[in-house]
């Protein structure tokens, strides 16, 4: 548990203080997001956790532990502490960028290789293939990727994120951010992430904390947040239509249509033809049968290519989202292939239904009527 | 007699003279990068500190050469020692200069991420910074070889030896050929110790 009592910091030299008497508590296992425009305080407060910044005045707790009375290296040592991917030491390999911590706490070497590797696998990355790499020869998903893997390296119980997807492009951001989640189910981590993006704010925390020029102005669960802005300022951050933003809140697991029209690649085009009949739509999704999804056929496709199997026809599908993706995400990903759907897709790359576009509107229109 | 018997007549004077040399301005540098980067290190912590350090191996720097020597030889009489003292003032402002520098460039990002993970000052300095500042650091150990090389002549005038022998007795006897030698030994030595730094660099550095 972290607890923040009236703490505050004035930056020498500056007038107005960058945190004013802020009191919280983020609970254990709980993703506390701090979120706020440039200069709200929000970097500041994370970093007085693990005492990169004293406060000026006020106490903090981690534990119940006076945090100014701990030494601050065993205090970090116990924190993770994730930054976005240029906190990365360029002239480490990605093991040794992971081993930091435990190096830094004298771990025996097979046990930190050991740890090395565990790690990666984790964050999705082959060892074999990333473990001497230099940060330089990585995308910027994968950076973020082993900036995860670094703060957690030790296990530690909590985590300090700051802006940690913020250098990406949106779609390998909503799939860092899924990934993310899911470990986070697992882990069950006390995370305090800063971010100034609202909708990623909604989609991660449990609990959201607004900002404004170094005052806490609402913390609250991102629904509360949705539903009932303490004011006109968190109004104008969420957006006037909080349907929309809700969008963040569904996961495609708990709307996913599994009726989905789908064929064997064995199929011939009159099969193809009455399942398209069948639901009265121009696509068909092409699945094996293990459920792999294969490719997809749509009615155009099927001119002059008599006797044919579906396996021939079929294209291959991209507008694809993960298992545990949120609605937002499905959204992005349609409106990036100029698709009307999205495949859902387990991690074994197993079909599980599909979201339509027209499913997508009909919930924003109900949400604004309701 | 031609220019070359005049040469190999004096053979074995050159390789004396030029390991002479040679050793001077090893041990000249070698202090001056024990000095230079400990302070160069130190003062990055202190901006009014790396200020007067700076200032002070500037002007040294800006001392002619001969005056340094005359200012010198009171203190430490004639010889090795007084030559050495020489050149380490001379090297060290391209070492403290280019250490501090190499180390102040690092993304600050970087170092608070080393420190926000729980790193000790001191691995922060072992492990991130000097590696980080590695290439600077070197470049300027080359650039203040390569100058100590050729400053390193007038040390004949103390009596601490080495290439300038040639140069000095070269103008003194009008004798063109002494001059050439020197001059041509000490240019040499300067490109040989400029390629050996070089490839120090790239060995120690592929092995981070």
């Amino acid at each position: 548990m972290i607890k923040l009592e009236q703490v505050s910091r004035v930056f020498p030299g500056s007038e107005v203080p960058a945190v004013v008497d802020l009191t919280m508590t983020i609970g254990d296992g709980e993703v506390c997001v701090l979120v706020g425009p440039s200069g709200c305080g929000k970097t500041t407060t994370m970093k007085m956790i693990n005492r990169l910044i004293d406060p000026t005045s006020g106490k903090i707790y981690v534990n119940d532990q006076d945090t100014s009375k701990i030494d601050p290296i065993a205090l970090r040592l116990g924190i993770g502490y994730v930054i976005q991917e240029i906190g990365l030491f360029p002239h480490m390999t990605i093991a040794e960028n992971v081993a930091t911590v435990p190096r830094e706490k004298g771990w025996p070497r097979d046990r930190i290789n050991q740890r090395v590797d565990e790690l990666m696998h984790l964050v999705g990355l082959n060892p074999g293939t990333y473990r001497n790499r230099l940060p330089a020869d990585l995308s910027g998903g994968q950076r973020q990727r082993v900036g995860v893997a670094r703060a957690m390296a030790a296990d530690p119980p909590i985590l300090l994120m700051d802006e940690p997807f913020g250098a990406v492009d949106p779609i390998t951001r909503a799939r860092l951010q899924n990934e993310f989640l899911r470990l986070q189910e697992q882990m069950k981590k006390t995370i305090v992430f800063v971010t100034h993006d609202i909708d990623e704010a909604i989609k991660m925390g449990d609990r959201i904390a607004v900002m404004r020029d170094g005052r806490l102005v609402q913390y609250e669960e991102p629904d509360k947040l949705l539903s009932m802005p303490a004011d006109d300022f968190v109004a104008t951050l969420v957006g006037r239509n909080r349907s929309i933003k809700r969008l963040h809140l569904i996961k495609v697991n708990d709307v996913v249509q599994n009726e989905t029209p789908f064929v064997t690649p064995e199929a011939s085009v009159d099969e193809i033809r009455s399942a398209m009949e069948e639901r009265k739509t121009n696509t068909v999704l092409v699945v094996n049968a293990v459920n792999k999804l294969q490719g997809v056929i749509s009615r155009a496709e099927l001119k002059g290519v008599e006797g044919a199997r579906a396996a021939q026809i079929a294209q291959p599908v991209q507008n694809t989202v993960e298992w545990g993706a949120t609605l937002n995400d499905a959204l992005a990903v349609m409106l990036n292939y100029g698709e009307r759907y999205v495949a859902v897709v387990n991690s074994r790359e197993e079909l599980k239904g599909v979201i339509t576009l027209n499913y997508l509107l009909d919930l924003v229109r109900d949400d604004a009527a309701a | 007699m031609s220019f070359w018997e005049f040469f190999i007549t004096r053979l074995d004077r050159v390789w004396a003279l030029t390991l002479e040399h040679a050793w001077l301005i090893l041990v000249a540098v070698a202090i001056a990068i024990a000095v230079g980067v400990l302070v160069g290190v130190l003062i990055t912590y202190s901006r009014p500190a790396a200020h007067g350090a700076l200032y002070f191996c500037q002007v040294m720097m800006t001392v002619p050469s001969l005056a340094m020597l005359g200012l010198l030889l009171p203190l430490f009489g004639i010889g090795f020692t007084t030559g050495v003292i020489a050149l380490t003032l001379y090297s060290l402002l391209p070492i403290v200069r280019n250490t501090y520098l190499g180390i102040r460039e690092i993304n600050p990002a970087v170092i608070e991420a080393a420190r926000g993970m729980g790193m000790r000052e001191l691995s922060i300095l072992r492990r991130i910074k000097l590696p980080m500042a590695f290439s600077v650091i070197m470049a300027g150990i080359r650039t203040a070889t390569v100058m100590v090389v050729g400053i390193g002549a007038i040390a004949y005038c103390i009596g601490a030896g080495g290439l300038g022998e040639f140069i000095f007795r070269g103008i003194s006897q009008y004798n063109k050929d002494l001059i050439v030698i020197g001059a041509v030994c000490i240019s040499l030595l300067a490109i040989l110790a400029d390629f050996l730094l070089k490839r120090t660099e790239k060995r120690l550095s592929f092995r981070s």
